[in-house]
């Protein structure tokens, strides 16, 4: 049993009152001095309950943590598999399979599961990402008997019918022709396809392509399901109004069964290879208001020993609304309504993007201010300013743990990467103590201005000549389709 | 005849959540006082995680817009982070991001919301800033800030409205619904050109107008003491001048006589219908109705529009219905997207089939069932944040409502039968008297 104490630091605080000993008698109302911001308390330290531990009779661990606000019990039934685990030519597979389960499961068809899970107020989800899939439960605790019943099914004895295969693929097949005309999904999708190409697995979005759903399977999806989802590779999350006591039979009748296999050997993702010089990409939306903007490269692992340096970082650059790009071109210069700028952090290394909606005729100005911004943070950053972020990110954090979805979510956070058990009792100090030397050590690292992909998604005819002008690199012209690879 | 039928449904719906007693589930606990200046405050403690949330609803939105500056109300609520007279330029954010705290707004016809995420010990920053802008805005106002965030605005509506995929519709519904007097026919966002002639003048204007302790409800919810908080609230904004009273707006009923049909272009690929009524307003006779009856329209893969026009007959790639509801009055909306090879005409022949459907019969017990039962769901889900629990406490109070009405609230719909359900698609819904508004995709050129 684990018990999660998190202390936090703030700089220079004043102690004057910890909650929750600030009981006080009503004062009179003290004459407010504005001259200057009140002082802050000590920071509250956040008590999480604990995280309870226990394994089903067929090996299946279960995390569980109570949370009793609510009258809604959380559970997760996470799978160590996901989009990443497709293999060439299958891109999809995961995705699909996730979505095809409440399409049939045990005696039930598509649509009596739908009714039955609605009709207890439950939502049940299934779904994948690149690194783990999941069937999540979320119910009112009066009607969990009735419910995890429905999931089990689900999760463990899907039937994969053609009928919604069919139906389901003509569905994704059409969202993914929808989304062409949508600026702010081109970009995204352009971005990682034109950074990873289309062999790399994070190149192609996690749905997959036109090609590979039209030859997909339902033996296609069995084999993954058969595959992928088995006792020793997945583990319940449960969070909210419940205990471990209560839930232990519970689970055990139904997932307790589960016939214990082998956990799959899983191929890691090669990373993939850097750009060697920057290049600009113009994608070709004639009469758009606006240029939806993407720079960047491939970034890192979850797994990265800089992931507590880059939140902070990240946080100074792209991060909350004063971040710097932000700052820059919303407030400053009022090109767009937000910049922000991520590290998508997966298993293998996830890109690394700036990103912005920008009016169109002042596309070349912004992308300077991109440059100007992505060049000057390789500089040392104050120490105010590194101060703020830093405690953005430490003080933010009890507001992470709020609801029993959050709370699974952290959990999950855990098991997929293999967090270690004191990761959140240890992640404020660590934040605290990131120094400005790291700061700027991660910073050359991993922002390298000179040799980013630019994906600049707008209407050409006006943006071209303003682009060509920056001499950023040499810039190519594509339609969405060519973006796109279709 | 059918009357007898729905007494027997009456009961078959009502018993089983009654036994339950969701109501006891839905308490929230709170205090409330007004300050001299008129501000009312709603205290209310929750102290699951040690933080602690500022949420201020000033009784002012896009309804109270003069013709000429629609969009007043957001580019107002832009102007409120860009500092006061103790709060530099940029301050508001960089104080609360360093304290790790998040803040945002929002606007909407009838009332702009403010609030601010603290942990439990930055709550006194956060009422020294809001108390701030409350009182002394208009001390940092300049026209360069007023021309900042106009930009920024009129960025956010090509982002969200004319660069958006069938973006623009909304605006198009709202300006077909509703009369042209109606404050309910302009858009939030605005119309550019109105953006355009917003002044620095305007901005003075309509502070000293709308924003004043006694136009505003202050909530304060999470991990707080109450004697404590009290003082601090007193500290903090008892000192600020009351400020005018403002009357509420009002607006004559407003009705749709015929159909009124028009087709948008747009750079997309698929058609989409729209259909919408103008309703109950919100928790008037009707209004929870109507949200069972979305949800029997289109609540899951069983749902009546859904299982026959995405499910069925494919014919569709989307549908939703909804109940928008406002303190004047609401609006219904049906929307599908037609998949390739279908038509806005089959869409609206299916649609109005099956509407048809519940306007002749009404739904099986299990289907308003298993909508109530979300329903009640969605309200427990509500209450694990004391960021919906404070904005929802002064979304009560705004009504008119005691501001912890929730379990009151829930029982608008427990206590709903099929018949009425029936009754208020027949009376609120009707073929002949809507807007008809398709987006065809543009001519390839």
């Amino acid at each position: 049993m684990n018990r999660l104490v998190v202390a936090f630091l703030a700089g220079g605080a004043v102690a004057a009152c910890v909650a929750p000993a600030c009981t006080r008698a009503p004062e009179a109302p003290a004459a407010a001095d504005r001259s200057k911001p009140p002082a802050l308390g000590a920071a509250p330290a956040l008590t999480l309950p604990p995280i309870q531990r226990g394994a089903l009779s067929n090996g299946l661990q279960v995390l569980l943590v109570e949370s009793h606000e609510a009258p809604l019990v959380q559970v997760n039934l996470l799978i160590r598999a996901g989009s990443g685990d497709d293999p060439a030519g299958k891109f999809g597979v995961a995705s699909l399979a996730l979505a095809m389960l409440d399409e049939g499961a045990g005696a039930r068809s598509a649509l009596e599961i739908a009714d039955a899970v609605e009709f207890l107020g439950a939502d049940l989800s299934t779904t994948s990402s690149f690194d783990a899939s999941a069937v999540r439960l979320n119910v009112p605790v009066a009607r969990l008997t009735d419910a995890l019943p429905l999931m089990a099914d689900v999760a463990l004895r899907p039937t994969f019918p053609q009928t919604e295969l069919d139906r389901l693929r003509q569905e994704r097949i059409t969202a993914l022709l929808q989304a062409r005309d949508d600026a702010e999904s081109v970009a995204p999708t352009a971005f990682a396809r034109l950074l990873y190409g289309p062999s790399h697995r994070y190149g192609t979005d996690a749905m997959g392509t036109q090609a590979t759903l039209k030859a997909m399977s339902t033996g296609d999806l069995r084999s993954f399901h058969a595959a992928m989802v088995q006792p020793a590779n997945a583990v319940l999350v449960v969070t909210g109004d419940t205990t471990l006591d209560r839930m232990r039979p519970l689970l055990d009748q139904h997932f307790g069964g589960w016939k214990a296999g082998t956990a799959p050997a899983r191929t890691p993702i090669a990373a993939a290879p850097q750009p060697a010089q920057g290049q600009i990409y113009i994608v070709d939306m004639p009469g758009a208001e606006q240029s939806q903007i993407r720079i960047g490269w491939v970034g890192v692992p979850r797994s990265t020993p800089d992931y507590v340096t880059l939140q902070v970082l990240n946080t100074v650059l792209g991060g909350p609304f004063t971040s710097r790009l932000n700052l820059n071109l919303r407030e400053t210069h009022g090109y767009t309504y937000g910049a922000n700028s991520r590290f998508t952090m997966r298993l293998a290394p996830g890109p690394f993007a700036a990103a912005a909606g920008v009016q169109t005729d002042k596309t070349s100005e912004a992308l300077q201010e991109f440059f100007n911004e992505l060049n000057a943070i390789t500089k040392p950053v104050p120490a105010d300013e590194l101060g703020k972020a830093k405690n953005y990110v430490a003080l933010g954090f009890p507001a992470e743990f709020e609801t029993s979805q959050d709370l699974a979510s952290r959990l999950e956070e855990m098991v997929i990467y293999r967090l270690p058990d004191d990761y959140f009792e240890r992640y404020v100090a660590n934040i605290q103590s990131v120094t400005p030397e790291a700061v700027q050590q991660a910073a050359a690292t991993h922002i390298q201005p000179g040799r980013f992909a630019v994906v600049i998604v707008g209407d050409r005819k006006v943006i071209e000549p303003g682009i060509g002008a920056l001499k950023l690199g040499p810039v190519r012209v594509l339609s969405v389709a060519e973006a796109l690879g279709l | 005849m059918r009357r007898r039928v729905f007494l027997v449904l009456l009961v078959l719906l009502v018993a089983p959540l009654a036994a339950q007693s969701p109501a006891a589930k839905l308490e929230v606990p709170f205090q409330q006082f007004k300050l001299a200046n008129g501000l009312n405050v709603i205290l209310h403690q929750d102290r699951s995680v040690p933080v602690a949330t500022v949420n201020i609803w000033y009784h002012v939105g896009s309804a109270n817009e003069k013709p000429g500056r629609t969009g007043f109300a957001h580019l107002f609520e832009h102007i409120m982070f860009e500092g006061s007279k103790n709060v530099k330029e940029g301050e508001f954010d960089t104080l609360l991001e360093g304290a790790g705290a998040s803040n945002n707004a929002s606007t909407a016809n009838d009332r702009t919301n403010y609030y601010i995420d603290v942990p439990a010990n930055a709550l006194e920053l956060a009422l020294f800033l809001d108390s701030d802008r409350m009182g002394y805005l208009l001390d940092a106002m300049s026209p360069a800030r007023v021309d900042g965030q106009r930009d920024v605005v009129k960025n956010e509506r090509r982002q969200s409205y004319e660069n958006r995929p069938y973006g623009m519709a909304s605006l198009e519904l709202d300006k077909m619904l509703w009369p042209a007097q109606h404050p309910y026919n302009w858009p939030v966002i605005g119309y550019m050109e109105d953006l355009t002639a917003a002044s620095h003048a305007d901005v003075v204007e309509f502070f000293k107008k709308y924003y004043a302790p006694a136009n505003a409800s202050l909530v304060i919810a999470g991990d707080i003491d109450h004697d404590r908080t009290r003082a601090l609230v007193e500290k903090w904004f008892a000192g600020l001048p009351a400020g005018p009273p403002v009357p509420r707006v009002t607006a004559p009923a407003a009705s749709l006589s015929a159909v009124k049909r028009a087709t948008l272009t747009d750079k997309v690929a698929l058609t989409r219908l729209h259909l919408g009524w103008l309703t109950p307003a919100l928790y008037a006779d009707g209004d929870a109705a109507l949200d069972v009856a979305s949800s029997v329209l289109s609540g899951g893969k069983n749902s009546r529009l859904y299982k026959r026009l995405v499910y069925d007959t494919q014919i569709a790639q989307d549908v939703y219905a909804i109940q928008q509801s406002a303190a004047l009055g609401s609006s219904f909306l049906i929307v599908a997207t037609a998949r390739p090879g279908h038509s806005a005409a089959e869409l609206q022949q299916a649609i109005d089939e099956e509407v048809d459907r519940l306007r002749r019969e009404p739904p099986d017990a299990r289907e308003v069932q298993r909508a109530l039962n979300q329903i009640e769901a969605s309200f427990y889900r509500r209450m694990e944040r004391v960021n919906s629990k404070a904005d929802q406490l002064n979304a009560y109070y705004f009504a008119g409502k005691p501001p912890d009405w929730f379990a009151e609230d829930l029982a608008r719909y427990t206590s709903l039968t099929a018949a009425q359900v029936q009754s208020a698609i027949v009376r609120w819904l009707p073929a002949d008297r809507r807007v008809e508004l398709v987006v065809e995709p543009e001519p390839k050129r």
